[in-house]
């Protein structure tokens, strides 16, 4: 990896280093080292299968309950080794949220999706205060006006990006300091992507953002830096505008122009 | 009309082999409609023929009969105290009525047939409505009296030739049944008795209570161990445990004990409760323990099989928020689950009320007449129940047989109700 690619020490918010992960002895992630910087977004992008979503996971040890699958490498968040002996995966995914691919609101409803985070983390301490929170986390991903006569309704009876924008309120009401996404939009029609990306934009005012996309344009419109995976190799990393306009790899170049993928 | 020129293309015809795909299809259908029916067939068979032989069960003759509880013949003083009304002389009052209900009547074996029309209960039937009715002392009360079995059967089949070749009654009772018949003093009405009291050696005293009593409380044990063990085995192996060999083995054998035979766990239960830890024999918790060993097994099978059900990225949507692993499990996932695991539980429920062999080694077939009123009390059970009164001798028992297989099943088919009702209230949530 290109020494001069980093970000200067302190600049990360995130920084992994020497990262590999395997299933089963078998290698998805392999060696893997970068910075992402704070209040920005990070698009990880690459041919399906490359290990995008393997990496994301590994930043709020979303790993750990996958039986066979071994991380190895450091990885900070903040200066602080968040695979080390003291730190508890529970309040590390606290301040790191993530959102899946798939939506996946729990069976409850809408009110309850959102409260829940907040609950168990003793968030709020009145139930006034517990409405003002879900409000004001439907709010910011831009549902409330959609939902807010129906709160009480089952969640799953949204539609898909509603479903996938309630999965945002419900990481940022426990107001992480980084959102993890993995390809957020994949299930959804564009309206709902464009809607998505629009919340994404905003978001990073006040969130770290890491997103796993397959779209190449959708990385190029959102994304302030792109790192490119190639079969478990990070190939390259850099400003958006230039890993698309420029690149310095080959394999960036034929997967960004569509010729491999 | 173009149909009759050339023939559809769409038509079944136009595809090679369409033809003979459908046929298969209507001979598999033919073939389980017909496995459905046969096996309705035999079910109707089954419980016709049981409600045939056991209605009669609920069904009681009563007698009508006048007695005089007069003091004398009561042989008690003209003031009494309720140790006086409990030690009364019944009988000479039964006896006094029986006389003048058939003065004709004399001589002591025809004296004897007389009073052997009334059921064996009678004189304790007495005691407790004149305990509860004093005022009826110095009066004359007609009261229905319940027959003996023997005279129910006889009435049961109509008293007519064909029930005079089979009857045991003497002719002398055949001929005081029908003047009694005749005289409008003869019905049949419905028997609280089967219901309302334990076993007894006289058929027409013998009810289901007890055994019905037991076996709620037996169950009632078995359900709370079995569903509470048997979730949170069930939680901790699908949840928590690693995926190790040690594991795997245990698996293995949880699987092996589901299937293992119920006399087993009545031998262990023996072995283990009664000769280890002395607890009394024919106990329901004695009961309930083995019924719990037996099912525990066949519990924490189903009850995974739900948590499995429950989508992984659930699991994954709790644990993204901060929730941790007992927070997503009793959060999230189990409640999902909670619907099959109850289902699981209560098919397990409904095997274990069927269970006799393990109830045998434990000693819950004693003959007990008093309800149990705790579970360390002698109890009864419902298959234990059937399976002794199958044994007896008596006629009138088997008719007692069919009844308890019939209030068996109403037991069963209660609890599939409250299991189907259970998983309804709890899948209408979502
Ligand atoms: N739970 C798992 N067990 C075994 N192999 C896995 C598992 N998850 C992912 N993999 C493998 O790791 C590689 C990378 O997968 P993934 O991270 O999902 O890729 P992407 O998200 O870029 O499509 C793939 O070859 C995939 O088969
Ligand atoms: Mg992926």
């Amino acid at each position: 990896m290109v020494e001069n690619m980093m970000l200067e020490n302190g600049a990360a918010k995130i920084r992994a280093r020497n990262v590999c992960v395997d299933y089963s002895g078998q290698r998805a992630i392999n060696k893997v080292d970068i910075d992402i910087p704070g209040n920005c977004v990070t698009a990880l992008i690459g041919p399906s299968g490359c290990g995008k979503t393997s990496f994301l996971r590994c930043l709020n040890r979303m790993n750990d309950i996958i039986e066979n699958c071994v991380v190895s490498g450091d990885i900070t968040l903040d200066d602080e080794d968040i695979y080390g002996p003291q730190v508890d995966a529970v309040v590390l995914r606290r301040r790191i949220g993530m959102v899946f691919q798939k939506p996946n609101p729990f069976p409850k409803s809408i009110f309850e999706n959102v409260a829940y985070g907040p609950r168990i983390h003793g968030l709020a301490k009145t139930r006034a205060d517990l409405q003002a929170l879900v409000e004001a986390s439907l709010g910011r991903a831009g549902l409330w006006d959609e939902v807010k006569d129906r709160l009480d309704m089952p969640a799953t009876r949204l539609s898909g990006g509603q479903q996938q924008r309630l999965c945002i309120a419900r990481a940022i009401a426990v107001e992480p300091d980084v959102i993890l996404m993995d390809e957020p939009c994949s299930a959804l029609d564009p309206i709902a992507t464009a809607k998505i990306e629009a919340l994404i934009d905003e978001l990073k005012e006040k969130y770290t953002i890491v997103i796993v996309t397959h779209s190449m344009q959708q990385a190029a419109r959102i994304s302030q830096r792109t790192a490119f995976f190639h079969l478990g190799d990070l190939v390259e990393q850099g400003e958006t505008e230039s890993v698309f306009s420029n690149p310095k790899d080959a394999r960036t170049g034929a997967y960004v122009t569509g010729r491999i993928g | 009309m173009t149909e009759n020129i050339s023939p559809s293309r769409l038509s079944s015809q136009a595809l090679p082999g369409v033809e003979r795909r459908h046929r298969k299809e209507q001979i598999f259908r033919r073939l389980g409609l017909g496995a459905i029916l046969t096996s309705l067939l035999f079910l109707m068979f089954f419980l016709a023929l049981i409600v045939a032989r056991g209605h009669g069960a609920f069904l009681e003759t009563v007698i009508l009969v006048d007695y005089h509880f007069d003091h004398e013949t009561l042989d008690i003083d003209q003031a009494v105290s309720q140790n006086d009304l409990a030690n009364a002389n019944y009988r000479s009052v039964i006896r006094a009525a029986m006389r003048e209900l058939a003065p004709e009547v004399s001589g002591r074996s025809a004296r004897r047939d007389l009073y052997g029309i009334l059921g064996a209960g009678t004189e304790y039937d007495l005691r407790d409505l004149i305990i509860a009715q004093p005022s009826l002392l110095g009066t004359t009360a007609g009261i229905w009296t319940p027959s003996s079995d023997e005279f129910h059967l006889f009435h049961r089949n109509g008293g007519d030739r064909a029930s005079r070749q089979s009857t045991r009654l003497s002719p002398l009772q055949i001929e005081l049944y029908a003047e009694l018949d005749n005289a409008g003093r003869i019905k049949t009405r419905f028997n609280w008795t089967f219901l309302s009291s334990g076993d007894s050696r006289d058929p027409e005293q013998a009810g289901v209570w007890g055994a019905v009593k037991g076996s709620i409380l037996t169950l009632g044990i078995c359900f709370l161990l079995s569903f509470g063990v048997g979730t949170l085995a069930a939680i901790y192996l699908e949840e928590f445990a690693s995926k190790n060999w040690v594991m795997r083995v245990l698996e293995v054998n949880i699987n092996n004990l589901a299937a293992v035979p119920s006399i087993t766990y009545g031998l262990l239960g023996l072995a283990v409760f009664l000769n280890f830890f002395g607890l009394p024999r024919s106990a329901a918790l004695v009961g309930g323990l083995v019924l719990f060993l037996m099912t525990l097994p066949t519990i924490i099978i189903s009850s995974r099989v739900a948590l499995q059900a429950v989508p992984p990225s659930i699991r994954e949507a709790a644990l993204a928020v901060g929730a941790s692993r007992v927070q997503t499990v009793f959060h999230h996932v189990a409640p999902l689950a909670l619907p099959g695991m109850l289902t699981g539980s209560i098919i397990g429920m409904a095997r274990a009320l069927g269970e006799t062999a393990p109830l045998l080694m434990i000693g819950m077939v004693a003959f007990i007449v008093d309800p149990p009123s705790g579970v360390l009390d002698p109890s009864s059970a419902l298959p234990v129940q059937v399976y002794l009164w199958a044994e007896s001798p008596e006629r009138a028992f088997a008719e007692k047989t069919a009844g308890a297989i019939m209030v068996l099943l109403v037991f069963l088919i209660t609890m599939n109700l409250a299991a189907i009702l259970l998983r309804r209230k709890f899948e209408k949530r979502w």
